[in-house]
């Protein structure tokens, strides 16, 4: 008989050749997914990967540039350093969850009235994170909201419009809808 | 990232019992929990650490999460989220400090995932311990030598140091735990225990691949910082390369207890200029009973870089950590605080 050892107890995932499975289900804007994922697969790689949800981005892989940015149960993160595995049950919106049958959000709206991108990568995590940061309450004056922005990073330097677009969509996003 | 088994924990004795295996330190160990993901997966994914089996313990957070205040001091748990921590009311009107180096860390998706208990075991930034391809890393690699004596050390440690491991503590509330005397309470299978925050870190000496003082098994789940005179007066300097988003590269927590003008207490601590969180003893003896005024911050600031030894990329540090220093006790003094 196999000595006891901890790592050897039963887990979640199961070995299945030299990858461990675990059998979940995601819900993604609204929608539920069953999907069974090797343990490792990021959220990030999910939605892209297996939802075929690509508006999400990869830039660093690492927790450096926030284009991964999506939010879990309202709350912003990086998608790149959750595991799927851990997010099951919660409430996960990215980008293609934001407008609604009225149209674009208005952090959306704002982004294009702003011009606040240039080649676009950036993007979709600076609007999740912009529209997080608007219902934190911490996009209340310029300064907070370039340190409350701070997370994403934007290679071509569409900061000052970003700074304008935020400006606009927390206005709107007060008057109205969110 | 190589392959691992996940589970989820089901409750706290369950978690640290099946967590407790032997490994020479907690860091190293083959099993590991996952709060945030923020350090852990960050060095799963550059193959620094390499755990066979993840205990989420994101379950347990209902119950190890909660923030209170009452006269005896403050408990945060430690699956609280830095965010919820750095913007809570008590937090920031009682010990302003705690606040100040929460919200100066990492961003604010970071700040929404990393727990307190996985921030205060964050680990280095050095690159060398980041990138495997350097043969020579006692951190990583007990034994093998350390590629950032002779390296790039810019952003490395200049109080603290050994001839084995000269990489900073590279946190911001840690800084804030080791000057206002927190305690750590932590679960193991052997039994529960409650230390001095103080006795969490160890030096580098002659073994920088064992950070703490946890076994393997143990889980962190709450701090408690005393009520105290200082706690009020207190405040986070934090130098960087960059305005937002970058780790310390010098940084002062001060806490002072000022009764017309002379230091009745006070509590200072340094960041980014250090192996461990660095309480600075020396500092606080050549203030405490004196006026506050420009040259006794100096002469305080002379005391805490006196045993400072630097290794040619960081030989900037003393300086920029006295001029930190400085500022902050300059800071401090000055802040118009309710009683
Ligand atoms: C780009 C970037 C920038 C950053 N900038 C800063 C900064 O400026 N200042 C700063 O202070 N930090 C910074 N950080 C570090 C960040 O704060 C830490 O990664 C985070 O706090 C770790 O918490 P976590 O919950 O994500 O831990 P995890 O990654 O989940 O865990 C880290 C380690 O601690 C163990 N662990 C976790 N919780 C417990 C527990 N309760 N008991 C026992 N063991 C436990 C885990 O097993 C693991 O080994 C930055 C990180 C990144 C990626
Ligand atoms: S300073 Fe420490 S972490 Fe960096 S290379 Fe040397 S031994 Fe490794
Ligand atoms: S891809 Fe996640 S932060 Fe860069
Ligand atoms: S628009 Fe190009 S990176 Fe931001």
């Amino acid at each position: 008989m196999d000595t006891y050892s901890p790592l050897k107890t039963p887990s979640l995932s199961q070995r299945n050749g030299s990858m461990t499975a675990v059998n979940l289900v995601l819900s993604v804007n609204g929608r539920d997914y069953r999907l069974t994922l090797d343990a490792r697969v990021t959220l990030l790689d999910a939605l892209r990967e297996q939802l075929s949800l690509t508006g999400t981005k990869k830039g660093c892989d690492q927790g450096q540039c926030g284009a991964c940015t999506v939010h879990v149960d309202g709350r912003r993160i990086l998608s790149c350093l959750t595991l799927a595995a851990s997010v099951e049950g919660k409430a996960i919106t990215t980008i293609e969850g934001l407008a609604d049958e009225g149209g674009l959000h208005p952090m959306q709206q704002a982004f294009m009235d702003h011009d606040a991108f240039q080649c676009g990568y950036c993007t979709p995590g600076q609007i999740m994170s912009a529209v997080a940061c608007v219902t934190e309450g911490l996009a209340e004056t310029d300064d907070d909201i370039r340190e409350y922005m701070s997370g994403n990073l934007c290679r071509c330097a569409a900061y000052p419009n970003i700074v304008a677009a935020i400006k606009q969509a927390r206005i709107d996003m007060q008057r109205g809808r969110s | 990232m190589r392959p691992f088994a996940y589970e989820r924990a089901g409750d706290l004795v369950s978690a640290v019992t099946a967590a407790t295996i032997e490994a020479d330190s907690q860091i190293r160990a083959p099993i590991q929990f996952l709060a945030g993901g923020t350090t852990l997966l960050d060095l799963m994914k550059i193959d620094v650490m390499r755990p066979e089996r993840l205990i989420d313990i994101n379950p347990l957070e209902k119950s190890l999460s909660e923030i209170s205040f009452d006269r005896s001091g403050l408990r945060l748990g430690a699956l609280a989220r830095m965010s919820a921590v750095a913007h809570h009311p008590d937090v920031e009107r009682e010990y302003p400090v705690i606040s100040q180096a929460l919200k100066l860390g990492a961003s604010a998706q970071l700040r929404n995932m990393a727990t307190l208990g996985g921030n205060v075991l964050q680990r280095t930034r050095c690159p060398y311990f980041r990138d495997v391809s350097w043969h020579a890393c006692n951190k990583r690699d007990p034994g093998s030598g350390c590629s950032a004596r002779q390296g790039l050390n810019r952003n490395h440690a200049v109080l603290g140091t050994s001839d084995h491991c000269i990489a900073a503590y590279p946190g911001d509330f840690a800084q804030a735990l080791i000057a206002l005397d927190a305690t750590v309470s932590i679960a193991g299978s052997k039994g529960d225990r409650r230390i001095p925050f103080s006795d969490l870190h160890r030096l580098p000496a002659d073994t920088p691949h064992i950070e703490t003082t946890l076994s393997p098994g143990e889980l962190i789940t709450e701090f408690h910082f005393p009520a105290r005179p200082w706690a009020r007066r207190s405040l986070y300097l934090k130098v960087r390369d960059r305005e937002s988003y970058e780790f310390a590269v010098a940084s002062a927590v001060v806490a002072l207890d000022l009764a017309d003008g002379v230091v009745r207490d006070i509590r200072i601590a340094l960041g980014g200029v250090a192996t461990v969180p660095w309480r600075s003893l020396a500092a606080e003896d050549a203030l405490r009973g004196k006026p506050l005024d420009e040259s006794r911050a100096g002469m305080a600031a002379e005391a805490a870089f006196a045993t400072a030894k630097t290794f040619g990329g960081n030989d900037f540090k003393p300086e920029l950590g006295r001029a930190t220093l400085v500022r902050a006790l300059l800071a401090v003094a000055m802040l118009e605080v309710r009683s």
